[in-house]
């Protein structure tokens, strides 16, 4: 198609627009990035803007010696291994059922589970619960209670869906059983929605702190890094956010808390491009079919 | 006569053992999945009673003693209390907030990124438009401090350097409100596009073509072949959109809330942390929890209604 002159030109503002919105994206990690670089004195002097000034790993080398960081990493990676192997193997375990026709009781079992996506019993009631259970305080408590989503597991089954059902009927005929249907067809077939929602987990169980915040108490030997992270942030920055004068923040602190930030983000950063081409055919299918 | 009676039952008998011998592995696999369902989102629900209750630490909830007023002593001590109705007042206000800005705002990103001939440049868009998403509300927040800050932000460096007062965004309430939803829309728009993009590709491209040769414009096209072929997907968001519009996230605002601007950053999400885990008070804050979810119900029933009275075909 030829393209007049003015729509040339409109596209170029739109690309224009486009690398606006992509530098507002990036600008606050460059920030970030370059006072975690910094010396103290550059930041106090208010020098830093988008290149490290003064430049020092010293904060780095802080989160990476000092043990309430380095365990505080450690955990969240640990954590957000496990979670992630429980949540997926309970999301197939679920999903997977869910997709034969002539399963007895389907019916009975969506409308369980899809139910549970319209009204939820709270806060508090789920808290009490998990008190009576004894898991309150307990790590255990950032991995079993919120290990299925109702909407991840939606996503996954229309995925199964869309494989063809005569290769799971003439599988039935060679006298595959279910186990051997799914393991041997089923999950091969699926590497994409795998990769997407264990991304989907992953990402979900590095970035919660809610469930910390409420359900472990004083335990912070088991805080994941974002609540470490939320508490060194609000006392470094309570002073500087609540008055209006505003004192000059401890730069040494203020370099930690940018490097800690870098060390909570990358990792994430590292894995989602490569993913992108799964995950956005994973979250359009979701939202067909909610 | 007997083995007449008898002949079907046992046929059918025999096709439930061999359909059970064929399947059974299929209720196994599912026996986990729904016991969680029915312990950690079903047993819950039987502790709602405590709303109507007066709540004791050593009783079951079945044996604590009903509360006054015909057991909705709570719910009429929620409403007069002043945190909750600005809770309340809080939580409508963001989420209307939200709707107004961060809900058109990926139609229009989609609706760029769509017009965008150069398809590498497209690309990079994307990824890095995805990238806010992935980020925690802590993160966020931490992000937030060093820009906005009144004296060690960026932004506010800049402004002095060039004469300016500093701007409190995180401490003037109006501000706060401004900068509340603004990070929301930075954190979302790109991922919220995935879904129109998707709905953009299914969109004929002949009435594209037709319309060309009818002498359409680009924002003509805009207005009569892509918004009209997104029409069902912003209908369907719309509606659950509307249905969440006084639920409440806990992430964000308790990450960027601060004393100062506490009458407008407490949400109900909020509310019942503080009163219910921190202050104990189970009753109160489970019957706001109630509250809050039968209203969610009914809001999401009455928008998916509305939008069929308009003849969409709303989500069920």
């Amino acid at each position: 198609m030829i393209k007049s002159k003015s729509s040339r030109v409109g596209d170029y503002i739109i690309a224009f627009i486009c690398l606006l919105l992509m530098l507002a994206c990036l600008l606050p990690m460059l920030n970030i990035l370059a006072r975690s670089l910094s010396s103290a004195q550059a930041i106090i002097r208010n020098e830093v803007f988008l290149w490290p000034k003064g430049w020092n790993i010293e904060a780095y080398r802080f989160v990476l010696t000092d043990s309430k960081y380095t365990w505080s990493l450690i955990w969240t990676a640990i954590l957000t291994v496990i979670c992630t192997i429980v949540s997926m193997t309970m999301t197939i375990l679920c999903a997977f059922p869910l997709t034969y026709d002539k399963l007895k009781g389907r019916r009975f079992f969506n409308t369980l589970i899809i139910l549970t996506m319209y009204f939820s019993a709270g806060t508090i009631p789920t808290y009490l619960l998990l008190k009576d259970l004894g898991m309150i305080n307990k790590p255990i408590v950032l991995i079993v209670p919120n290990c299925l989503s109702v909407f991840y597991m939606i996503i996954m089954r229309s995925y199964f869906y869309g494989i063809p059902e005569s290769l799971r009927e003439s599988a039935e005929i060679d006298g595959a059983g279910p186990i051997r249907i799914l393991t041997s067809i089923y999950l091969p077939l699926s590497k994409p929605v795998l990769a997407t929602l264990s991304l989907f987990y992953a990402v979900g169980r590095w970035n919660g702190f809610s469930d910390a915040l409420m359900f472990l108490g004083n335990n912070r030997k088991y805080y994941p890094i974002q609540l470490l992270l939320y508490n060194i942030i609000k006392s470094i920055t309570s002073i500087e956010v609540t008055t209006q004068e505003g004192f000059a923040t401890p730069g040494l602190n203020e370099t930690i808390q940018a490097a800690t930030v870098m060390f909570a983000t990358v990792p994430i950063l590292m894995v989602y491009p490569w993913l992108q081409k799964y995950f956005i055919s994973g979250a359009t299918l979701g939202a067909i079919r909610e | 006569m007997a083995t007449t009676m008898l002949a079907p039952k046992s046929r059918s008998f025999q096709k439930t053992i061999s359909y059970l011998r064929k399947y059974w592995t299929l209720y196994l696999m599912l026996i986990l999945p729904i016991a969680f369902f029915v312990i950690f989102r079903y047993i819950p629900m039987m502790y709602i009673q405590i709303a109507f209750k007066r709540y004791s630490i050593v009783k079951s909830p079945w044996e604590m003693p009903l509360a006054n007023n015909h057991g909705f002593e709570y719910f009429i001590k929620a409403f007069a209390n002043r945190d909750f109705r600005f809770a309340v007042r809080n939580t409508l206000m963001l989420n209307l907030l939200d709707l107004l800005v961060g809900f058109p705002a990926p139609i229009i990103l989609a609706l760029l990124l769509n017009e965008l001939p150069f398809k590498r440049f497209k690309r990079v868009t994307q990824t890095v438009a995805y990238m806010p998403h992935f980020l925690s509300w802590i993160i966020i927040y931490g992000m937030t401090v060093h820009l906005l800050a009144p004296t060690s932000g960026l932004v506010n460096i800049v402004l002095g350097r060039l004469g300016f007062e500093p701007i409190p965004f995180l401490n003037n309430s109006t501000l706060w409100v401004g900068t509340y939803v603004l990070l929301g829309v930075w954190q979302s728009v790109g991922w919220n596009t995935i879904i129109y993009l998707a709905a953009l590709t299914s969109i004929n491209p002949e009435l594209y073509e037709a319309a060309a040769v009818d002498g359409a414009g680009r924002f003509r096209m805009i207005w009569h072949v892509t918004l009209p072929g997104l029409r069902p997907t912003i209908i369907t968001l719309l509606i659950l959109s509307l249905g969440r519009i006084l639920s409440s996230e806990f992430d964000r605002p308790y990450a960027l809330g601060n004393a100062l601007v506490n009458n407008v950053s407490n949400v109900i999400a909020t509310f019942v942390y503080t009163y219910g885990i921190r202050g104990l008070q189970f009753s109160l804050t489970t019957a706001v929890g109630l509250f809050q979810s039968v209203v969610c119900v009914v809001f999401l029933f009455a928008a998916d209604a509305l939008a069929k009275r308009f003849g969409e075909r709303g989500i069920w």
